[in-house]
């Protein structure tokens, strides 16, 4: 065999000179063979080409060639193959050889065969060319120096190569041509991914386009032709239409060049609080829209005007201090009976001419934006983890530690010089962990000192949760008296309370863990979860105070109904006695007697509540931070230290508590948002204050942390901060919304003996009869049942493969630690490769991974 | 910022556009503040290079460990002397942009990190790393004992292959693991 292929390439010298006189003569031929010529050219370039560049590509590129062949004499194929693996030892300069190898056996055929032979090997010789330059891609990635004469040389090659009138091509020709160009689109799109200079990819760029260009429009036929070239024109549009949009997306978000200037100050992690502040607007934004044009808009421009029921007066009694700004700033008044609330809704059932559902749209609006925090909250948990990967794997302490722990956002020397000193503590800290664990001498007294601490924060949660409590209370009494007799702290006292409570603990807990003497992020842990217990303490407690107040308005409204039918009676009695012949009764809605309504009282609390949460966070900020700021800078000059220094100094921005209040600030707006809808519209007022004065603030009167934390990883710990939260926040509502009737006169449930009845009555009325029994059989436990535990099942199977995959990955790294071990003396050269493929292997299997 | 718009040209704007991970008014902006660097004279010609000096009084850089270091992996200047074009300049800014690949960022990190342009990183490169990230004063600099120690831990976590040696793939793997690398390596105009 060897042999023959020996004898081959003897012959195929001869035979070039036959290949080339041929040629000339078909050129000379003329009209016949005119759609020939410009391949030809093309080949003759490509030779000419392989000439220039010597690579290993080279064997492939007559492999190919041979392999089409291989279909019709499958001995010859054989003994070319070997061969060629001949050649493939033999380098650069052997290629022509291969080439005229190919050519010699064609001319032993027939013409037809022949022209078709040429045209697949063509085919195949153009396909390995774009291998090799993807093979030489490669090497250039690697290498990173090439210069660029040779890049332009290969470039003008290639266009010489395909200079070709796209009408002559037939169908198989064109389908490279089509892959040729999805190569080159694949190429233009990778491009910014590369590391190269941008020289280079500019002129790849424009090469690869100029190709595209010219050859996009050349593909298809007669009608087809047209069609494709609509649709290439439509895509390079939409393609445009697309970077355009993406350009006016990002100018549209708000607040980016703010974001730029605090995190070039203070670095990533002061950054991310207003980052999570811009997400949390965008939320509050939705949510806003939600509750704004699907129920306060309806029912204020289709829904009876004002004055026209009772639950749309105000009452006599209150009439005269309706528009007193006292009133109206604790939302009674004329703010109580308005669509801010939820007692101002009527319950017809469809309202205006469009017959809008209201009831039903409050009810879906309710659970709606519950249901769509939920679904952004968990949707970027997860884009999160997987973002960060598999973020507890301790294994590279050091390595990140020295890689990634500098923040090339700092541009400012100060923080820098403070990063500089927690990076050297970072290392040092490590170093010493590393060595052996500290001895703790004194063993006891630290643990002593631990559980008084816990001791005295558990008293000070026991203590502020009794306060709020007794405060809820004697507020309760407070209202039953009426208002005007009391002073403006007994109104306010509850919100004033909470608000300080919020102020004052976190201080003191800081206090108190210093005497715990735990490492910083072990106490900035502590001291979190103890914040995060006192604010959700302090929110239940208002909570079960705001259920005993429910219960007692409940009982009142009992009396209320009892003495409405009284008095109805009475009236018509009184009414029947007098005048026989019975005149309709005409009574001003303002003078009809009417429950207390509990659902608004609950909007009340709790946009009162925000209101002042609010108030206390501004006022905080100014008198914490830049009044203080101001006193130190001003005082500074005649003060016998330095201010500046020493104690006061500037304040530091508290990256973990402002998450925080603004995690339970949203915990409030979800918890109130059903019975008071103009909860979002607040908070986004707030939050788009908030984040002027904050950039502000920090701008100017706060100074870089000391220490400065990270910022990604604690991300997803304040997501889950916040799911936790939202979790806890919906629970009162949807025991509300489902085990308390609603009140017998106000509001859009009202007549219904629960509130999703509306969901009933919507069946019922509007849908057709299958639909409603179709339902009823669905929400048959017998079906309901069995999708549970469907459910229960998927998720214990994703469980199990996220374990197995978990497992799979500690195999992987134990492997890749053994292979380094045993065989780094005996295959040296063989390990680089083997290891890379490893690390290829364990990193796609952590995606997948992390994917789950 | 109309001069400057209608300086860099529609065309050449969207290839910028296609071939970095900016978006349009980044890429204004990034021409701005680079003409900004520019004297009068300078600014006619085409392809000026702006020497490392003033490049490096730019705030962004300005407190950054690693400036010199930075400029050097972007230039593509014959001379070695860290010197920009406003390409050059664009590259920087794309790889360390908000929406560059991790890939791209580890892989300029990793030229960041190789001092002597090695395409490894070995004792010396780590020692300097060292030396760069805890800062010039001495109170803050590491013992010969701690660096020892340090250097040997990273060797041991990081090099793979065990030749005393980080080098791209390693370093990439390393890397990838990492949660805040890609949040950090950022440098915004």
């Amino acid at each position: 065999m060897l042999n023959l292929t020996g004898d081959e390439d003897d012959v195929s010298t001869l035979q070039e000179g036959q290949e080339r006189k041929r040629h000339r003569g078909r050129r000379k031929a003329g009209e016949r063979e005119k759609k020939k010529r410009p391949r030809r050219n093309r080949e003759a370039s490509a030779a000419g080409e392989a000439k220039e560049e010597e690579s290993q590509a080279q064997p492939q590129k007559g492999k190919r060639g041979r392999r089409r062949r291989e279909r019709t004499e499958a001995e010859e194929a054989e003994g070319n193959q070997r061969g060629e693996e001949k050649h493939a030892k033999i380098k650069s300069g052997k290629a022509e050889k291969t080439r005229k190898n190919v050519r010699n056996e064609k001319t032993q055929k027939k013409d037809q065969e022949e022209e078709e032979e040429e045209k697949e090997e063509e085919a195949g010789g153009r396909n390995s060319k774009r291998k090799k330059r993807r093979a030489s891609g490669k090497e250039e990635e690697k290498e990173e120096v090439e210069s660029k004469h040779k890049e332009e040389d290969k470039d003008e090659a290639d266009n010489e190569e395909i200079g070709v009138r796209p009408e002559s091509l037939t169908a198989e020709e064109l389908e490279k041509l089509k892959e040729a160009v999805d190569e080159r689109k694949k190429l233009i799109q990778g491009l910014r991914g590369k590391p190269w200079p941008m020289k280079k990819k500019l002129v790849t760029l424009r090469e690869s386009q100029e190709f595209v260009e010219k050859y996009e429009g050349a593909l298809g036929k007669g009608k087809g032709r047209k069609l494709y070239a609509y649709k290439v024109m439509m895509n390079k549009k939409w393609m445009k239409f697309q970077r355009d949009f993406e350009n006016f997306k990002t100018a549209c978000i708000p607040w980016e060049m703010k974001i730029k200037e605090i995190e070039s100050h203070f670095g990533s992690s002061v950054a991310s609080y207003f980052l999570f502040l811009r997400w949390m607007y965008g939320i509050n934004m939705i949510l806003f829209g939600l509750t704004f044009g699907l129920v306060m808009v309806p029912e204020a421009l289709m829904g009876r005007p004002y004055g026209s029921i009772p639950r749309k007066t105000v009452p006599r009694a209150e009439e005269a201090s309706a528009m007193d700004f006292a009133v109206l700033w604790d939302f009674g008044g004329y703010a109580q009976y308005s669509v801010l609330f939820y007692g101002y809704y009527n319950n017809q059932r469809a309202i205006g001419w469009l017959k809008f559902r209201m009831p039903l749209s409050y009810f879906l609006v309710g659970v709606g934006t519950v249901a769509y925090s939920y679904m952004v909250v968990i949707r970027t948990m997860a884009r999160n983890a997987n973002d960060s990967g598999v973020g507890d794997d301790n294994s590279f302490n050091f390595s990140w530690k020295m890689f990634t722990s500098w923040d090339y956002l700092i541009g400012n020397p100060e923080t820098a010089d403070n990063k500089f000193a927690s990076i050297t503590t970072s290392f040092k800290e490590a170093i010493l962990e590393e060595q052996e664990s500290r001895k703790d001498d004194n063993i006891h007294l630290t643990r002593f000192l631990r559980v008084l601490a816990n001791f005295l924060v558990l008293c000070c949660l026991a203590g502020s949760g009794y306060l709020i409590y007794f405060v809820v209370r004697r507020s309760q009494k407070f209202a039953l008296d009426g208002l005007d007799t009391h002073s403006w702290w007994e109104r306010n006292e509850v919100n004033m309370v909470m608000s300080l409570l919020g102020m004052f603990c976190p201080m003191l807990f800081d206090v108190i863990s210093t005497l715990e003497n735990y490492h910083p992020r072990v106490a900035l842990q502590w001291q979190l979860g103890r914040i995060f217990a006192l604010f959700l303490g302090n929110l239940y407690t208002f909570i079960i105070a705001l259920m005993d107040e429910i219960n007692l308005k409940r009982e009142e409204e009992k009396i209320v109904k009892f003495n409405i039918t009284m008095w109805e009676a009475s009236l018509y009695n009184g009414t029947v006695s007098e005048n026989s012949t019975a005149l309709p009764i005409t009574i001003q809605p303002a003078d009809v007697p009417r429950g207390p309504c509990w659902e608004t009282m609950v909007g009340q609390e709790f946009v009162r509540l925000i209101i002042s949460d609010t108030m206390t966070t501004y006022i905080t900020l100014l008198i914490g931070d830049f009044l203080r700021a101001v006193l130190v800078r001003f005082l500074n000059y005649c003060w016998c230290w330095d201010l500046e220094a020493g104690f006061p100094s500037y304040s530091e921005f508290d990256v973990s508590g402002n998450v925080l209040g603004l995690i339970f600030n949203q915990g409030m707006i979800w918890m109130g948002a059903f019975y008071a809808p103009c909860l979002p519209a607040l908070n986004v007022l707030r939050l788009h204050v908030s984040m002027y004065l904050q950039c502000w603030a920090v701008m100017c009167c706060n100074v870089p942390q000391e220490r400065v934390f990270k910022a990604s990883g604690s991300n997803n710990f304040y997501m889950a901060m916040l799911l936790v939260i939202l979790f806890l926040s919906t629970l009162p509502a949807i025991y509300t919304i489902v085990t308390i009737p609603p009140s017998f006169d106000c509001g859009p449930f009202s007549g219904k003996k629960r509130m999703f009845d509306v969901i009933q009555e919507t069946l019922e009325s509007d849908f057709p009869a299958w639909f409603s029994k179709v339902f009823s059989y669905a929400s048959n436990p017998g079906l309901v049942l069995p999708f549970m535990l469907l459910m229960v099942l998927a998720i214990y199977y994703l469980q199990s493969t996220s374990k197995s995959y978990k497992e799979a990955n500690v195999e992987l790294k134990k492997k890749l630690q053994t292979v380094t071990q045993n065989q780094i003396a005996v295959f040296p050269v063989l390990l680089s490769p083997l290891t890379t493929t490893l690390i290829a292997l364990l990193e796609k299997n952590n995606e997948s991974f992390s994917h789950i | 910022m109309g001069t400057t718009a209608s300086q860099l040209g529609k065309d050449l704007l969207s290839e910028y556009q296609e071939l970095t991970f900016l978006t349009k008014q980044e890429i204004l902006l990034a021409h701005k503040r680079f003409t900004e660097l520019l004297t009068k004279d300078e600014k006619d010609r085409p392809n000026i290079r702006i020497s490392m000096g003033r490049i490096l009084a730019l705030p962004e850089l300005k407190s950054n460990p690693f400036r010199k270091r930075i400029c050097h992996v972007f230039s593509t200047s014959e001379h070695k002397d860290g010197s920009l074009t406003f390409e050059d300049f664009l590259d920087l800014l794309s790889a360390f942009s908000d929406s560059a690949t991790l890939e791209i960022k580890s892989h300029y990190a990793f030229r960041i990190f190789d001092f002597d342009d090695d395409g490894t990183l070995d004792c010396g490169d780590l020692e300097k790393l060292v030396n760069c990230l805890t800062g010039e004063t001495d109170d803050t600099r590491l013992t010969t004992e701690e660096m020892r120690q340090l250097i040997g831990n990273i060797l041991e976590e990081s090099d793979i292959d065990k030749d005393g040696t980080v080098n791209l793939s390693e370093f990439q793997h390393v890397i990838s693991r990492s949660p805040d690398f890609v949040s950090s390596f950022k440098i915004v105009l």
